[in-house]
């Protein structure tokens, strides 16, 4: 390499770190940053009122899985009720993933093989819900599946039930909220791998006399794979840190992760607490994108 | 052999699913609409058709200082995120690979990455500290939150705008004897305009919606019309909450036609 291209490249290194500055600044300050800084809270001494003490203490990061019996001080026992909430939380997480990639591939599939003239209108009408306030849309389905809400008003008057159906406030109400407002981002990833894929080639197979599963399997699968990955990992982690949909559709008792720290800095008055169980949501986020992102390269360099 | 004719737009059951799909996507926000022109006072009971709710959410002052205070933190945070996303995205494309360029990716789409709840809880701890050391109390807090989790979606756009464009008229330019400035000036910047606007809008949408972060990050009386509905919903929901989600709906719709015919006309 020549010394002129060299002091080039130089320059151009310069100004890319130059250019992206702002944007880092500003990431660092009001996200990163504070990231590292609720890392630190996490091993401090909770306060009475709420924030913390500058004293260390691994008390948030145990008091995740166990709690100390209060007739016995110095035993500890299984925090049943942390364990019920992260199971709920996983349990629905990976419920709406798999009811979401049920019913989203043949929504997928149904739009990516329109004719190319209408196929635009039918991907901007999963886009609309996909940009729409999510409070709206929970509001939306809260709505219909309320007490005094259409499922149940329309029961009642058809005389088919005497008392309303219940199915707000329960696990059953979370996961249908979370598979209506996340279903666009399992959609629109499964559709941009379908719409990569030549349709001749199911033809081809067909008339080689491949069944129908061996064409599922051999073709189908194979060439979107990447999309279900995608869309499987978009869906699943906002679901493990949801919150607003648990609120609404959930109340009080269904809590996820999400409202759970949530709680820790409200009436719970436990920073560390919530601290910890925040850096905890964080690795088991950053894994699922790292299986992701392994899976992905995987597939890249294979195909 | 007709048995074995086959077409992929025809897999059983695919479109049937879809077509429910779409109708159940859809349903519970046409509800939400309907309700929102009711009569009635409870949004369960459909007692006629009247604009009575949407002229009570116009006069009320929590609603009016609300929405103010969103469209003013959205227009903020937008401007800055896509100033910083437009020039990140000038800095991280059409040249060399180097190092530290993962850096620079990861940094800018952490927001998308980090579970929404886990942000707001850090931003409160930082700015709570900021807020007992400097008194000031302000939108500052909002606004800088905003920004940073509105760069990705303005960066995106932008960028794929970016990787799209042909380099000959920058070269052209350039064997003109214009300077690195004016070529940026007068050849980057006006065929790049496409992807900014449509980043910001994106970067406004999205501060528009935020109800986690916004309601950890803001001070007292500080509510945006997100966060406004959000406490509504804990009393007694009347059809307000219908008629301001209506409004946001359209607003919503709107931006993403423009949006839409915006990033069409290039291909």
């Amino acid at each position: 390499m020549s010394a002129a291209e060299d002091s080039r490249d130089k320059a151009s290194v310069r100004s890319a770190w130059l250019l992206s500055a702002p944007a880092i600044f500003v990431l660092t300050f009001a996200a990163c940053g504070p990231l590292l800084i609720m890392l630190v809270y996490s091993f401090l001494t909770k306060g009475q009122y709420g924030n913390v003490e500058g004293v260390f203490s691994l008390e948030g990061w145990r008091s995740i899985l166990y709690s100390e019996d209060i007739f016995d001080p110095g035993v500890f026992v299984w925090a049943d009720a942390h364990l019920t909430i992260f199971w709920r939380s996983v349990k629905l997480s990976i419920l709406t993933t798999l009811l979401t990639l049920l019913i989203g591939f043949p929504t997928a599939w149904f739009i990516a093989t329109r004719p190319p003239k209408s196929r635009p209108l039918w991907l901007f009408l999963i886009t609309i819900p996909f940009w729409t306030n999510l409070l709206i849309r929970t509001v939306a389905i809260f709505e219909v599946i309320r007490n005094e809400g259409v499922i149940n008003t329309v029961l009642l008057w058809s005389g088919l039930i005497t008392v309303p159906f219940q199915i707000t406030y329960t696990d059953t109400a979370v996961f249908i909220g979370m598979a209506y407002v996340f279903l666009p981002l399992m959609v629109l990833p499964l559709f941009a791998a379908i719409d990569r894929f030549d349709m001749r080639l199911i033809e081809a197979a067909y008339d080689l006399y491949a069944s129908r599963f061996a064409v599922l399997r051999r073709v189908i699968l194979p060439i979107v794979r990447p999309g279900v990955i995608a869309g499987s990992i978009l869906v699943f982690v906002p679901s493990l840190g949801a919150v607003v949909t648990p609120r609404i559709l959930g109340g009080g008792k269904n809590m996820m992760i999400g409202n759970f720290i949530e709680l820790q800095f409200g009436q719970g008055r436990n920073w560390p607490l919530g601290a910890a169980l925040s850096m905890t949501l964080l690795v088991i986020v950053t894994v699922a994108l790292l299986v992701y992102v392994r899976a992905a390269n995987r597939e890249t360099s294979h195909g | 052999m007709a048995d074995r004719n086959f077409s992929a737009s025809h897999l059983p059951g695919f479109t049937q699913i879809a077509l429910l799909v779409f109708a159940l996507l859809y349903l519970p926000i046409a509800v939400l609409v309907v309700y929102s022109f009711n009569a009635g006072t409870t949004s369960g009971l459909w007692e006629g058709f009247s604009f009575r709710w949407y002229g009570t959410a116009w006069q009320n002052d929590a609603v009016q200082s609300a929405t103010l205070r969103s469209l003013g933190i959205a227009v903020s945070a937008s401007i800055i995120a896509t100033f910083c996303a437009t020039l990140a995205a000038l800095g991280t494309t059409r040249r060399k690979s180097f190092r530290g360029q993962t850096f620079i990716y990861v940094m800018i789409n952490q927001p998308l990455m980090v579970p929404e709840i886990v942000t707001a809880v850090a931003l409160l701890i930082f700015f709570a500290s900021i807020k007992v050391a400097t008194g000031y109390q302000g939108l500052g807090y909002l606004i800088a939150a905003h920004s940073a989790f509105c760069i990705p979606f303005a960066y995106l756009p932008i960028r794929a705008r970016l990787e799209g464009m042909d380099l000959s008229l920058e070269t052209a330019a350039a064997d003109l004897y214009a300077t690195p400035w004016m070529t940026f000036r007068r050849v980057t910047l006006p065929l790049l305009a496409p992807g900014i606007i449509a980043g910001a809008m994106l970067a406004f949408v999205i501060s528009l919606d935020d109800v986690v972060i916004t309601e950890f990050v803001k001070s007292g009386g500080q509510d945006t019309l997100p966060t406004y509905m959000m406490g509504q919903l804990r009393r007694v929901m009347t059809p307000e909450v219908n008629a301001i989600s209506s409004v946001l709906l359209a607003l919503t719709v709107l931006l993403l036609t423009a949006f839409f015919l915006l990033t069409r006309k290039n291909d």
